[in-house]
């Protein structure tokens, strides 16, 4: 027999782009372990993208593990929709119940989605041809402006974009990043005298009743009006029903805990898996970054302008900070008005209010996503 | 005298109870410490007098509302 010892030995078949993913693989396992920088997702991207790059592993080729996962998981959009009930199970929206106003806040915020678009699509197909932004590339990666991971795969999954990898480690590194990319913003948008704004404080709980009623109606508003995003709204309000049925606390147990951490482990690796260096290190992916960034600033921007309209429209009893957590990065954004908050005022509690925001974001991304998949094949 | 009811801001759990009644206290001192989305978060008393009522414990869960502590000044 006559086989080349590069036939068989990994490191003779290294490529740069394979030792750039394993050093970004050890990274991202680094920050996960080290800096506890979002470590259920860095930990098992990372390690996907080790499996990824390493040379005739197979993982990625046909019938590899990691490709079967990617076909059974990803473009079937069945992960991010699994994820999405246990992420339903564990949300309570009664801080949004208390402040249905809240609502315009979270639609406010999902501005940096068609923000960033329209940029990206500028920057590709639709205008300067600079960069290999397809129309369908450019809705992907303003999705990233959702600051909702499972809403971000899926719409790059269903959109097919080339760059469905780096948009979703990019969604969930920014979302990581909120606590640095949003004090600045908002410092620089509200007074002194408007961050220190103390917000009543609103008591008394909703009834069981409405709680059991929200998600059904919400999944029969929303789907009714935008269709395409009745599986993930679909998938969000019946974990929240789950859960605030009382009757099914083994399955609302389950989906918040066994089954949401073994899809996380599967989407991970996953995801970390479609990180193959050949294709994954482009000028276009660093773009994807860059523009990632764009899209939660947008947000925060248009988030706080609102919050300002409602300052001045209520005389001053809308703390227009929390207009920031209009993203649905929950609950990371509230963690910030409220810091942001005491820091103005030691009495100022922004916190329920701030979640408040932040839930009603999570419902206005999923719709926003749901709008963005039924206008892109108008103009395809 | 004057009572300030000292009334639960945000939803969670009382991890640290500061003052007892019949305690003195001046504006700023915090009384408890009650955590919700993993911050820990001080709530501190606007006036300065003496408690004359505690409503809570530690590890109790408490609602936006519920009352904390009375305060006379």
């Amino acid at each position: 027999m006559d086989i080349a010892t590069s036939d068989f030995l990994g490191f003779l078949n290294l490529s740069w782009q394979a030792v750039v993913m394993l050093l970004i693989a050890g990274i991202l396992i680094w920050l996960g372990i080290t800096h506890k920088v979002e470590p259920v997702l860095l930990i098992p991207i990372g390690v996907g993208c080790m499996l990824a790059n390493i040379p005739l592993g197979g993982t990625t080729e046909s019938g590899g593990f990691l490709a079967v996962l990617r076909d059974a998981g990803i473009h079937t959009e069945i992960f991010p929709l699994l994820i999405f009930i246990g992420i339903g199970a564990m949300i309570d929206f009664e801080p949004f119940l208390q402040r249905p106003y809240t609502i315009f806040l979270g639609a406010a915020a999902q501005f940096g989605i068609f923000g960033t678009f329209f940029l990206a699509y500028w920057l590709g197909a639709g205008g300067l041809n600079l960069l290999d932004f397809s129309l369908n590339d450019a809705a992907a990666i303003g999705i990233i402006g959702s600051a909702d991971g499972p809403t971000s795969i899926y719409v790059a999954s269903v959109l097919q974009s080339k760059y469905a990898a780096a948009i979703v480690v990019a969604a969930y590194s920014y979302m990581a990043m909120v606590p640095i990319i949003q004090p600045p913003i908002i410092k620089a948008m509200c007074s002194h005298e408007e961050r220190a704004l103390k917000m009543p404080v609103v008591a008394g709980a909703i009834s069981q009743r409405l709680k059991i009623l929200f998600p059904i109606i919400t999944i029969l508003v929303v789907g009714l009006i935008v269709p395409k995003a009745t599986p993930l709204i679909g998938c969000l309000m019946f974990g929240n029903l789950l859960r605030e049925s009382g009757v099914v606390t083994r399955l609302s147990e389950a989906a918040q805990n066994e089954m949401a951490n073994i899809v996380t482990i599967l989407l991970g690796v996953t995801v970390g898996g479609m990180m193959v260096g050949i294709e994954f290190l482009r000028p276009e992916t660093i773009l994807v970054f860059v523009l990632g960034i764009v899209a939660f600033s947008l947000d925060t921007v248009a988030g706080v302008l609102l919050g300002k309209s409602m300052y001045v429209l209520s005389r001053k009893r809308v703390n227009p900070m929390i207009g920031a957590c209009g993203i649905s990065a929950f609950p990371m954004s509230s963690r910030v008005v409220q810091k942001l908050g005491l820091e103005a005022n030691p009495y100022n509690h922004l916190l329920m209010h701030a979640a408040g925001a932040n839930v009603a974001g999570q419902i206005a991304s999923v719709v926003a996503g749901g709008a963005m998949l039924m206008l892109v094949p108008m103009f395809s | 005298m004057a009572q300030e009811r000292i009334e639960v801001p945000l939803t969670g759990k009382v991890i640290s109870v500061s003052v007892k009644a019949g305690d003195s206290v001046k504006e700023g001192d915090t009384l408890c410490i009650l955590e919700s989305m993993k911050m820990e978060n001080p709530v501190m008393t606007p006036v300065s007098g003496t408690v004359t009522e505690i409503a809570v414990t530690e590890g109790q869960v408490v609602k936006t509302g519920d009352l904390i502590a009375t305060i006379e000044y």
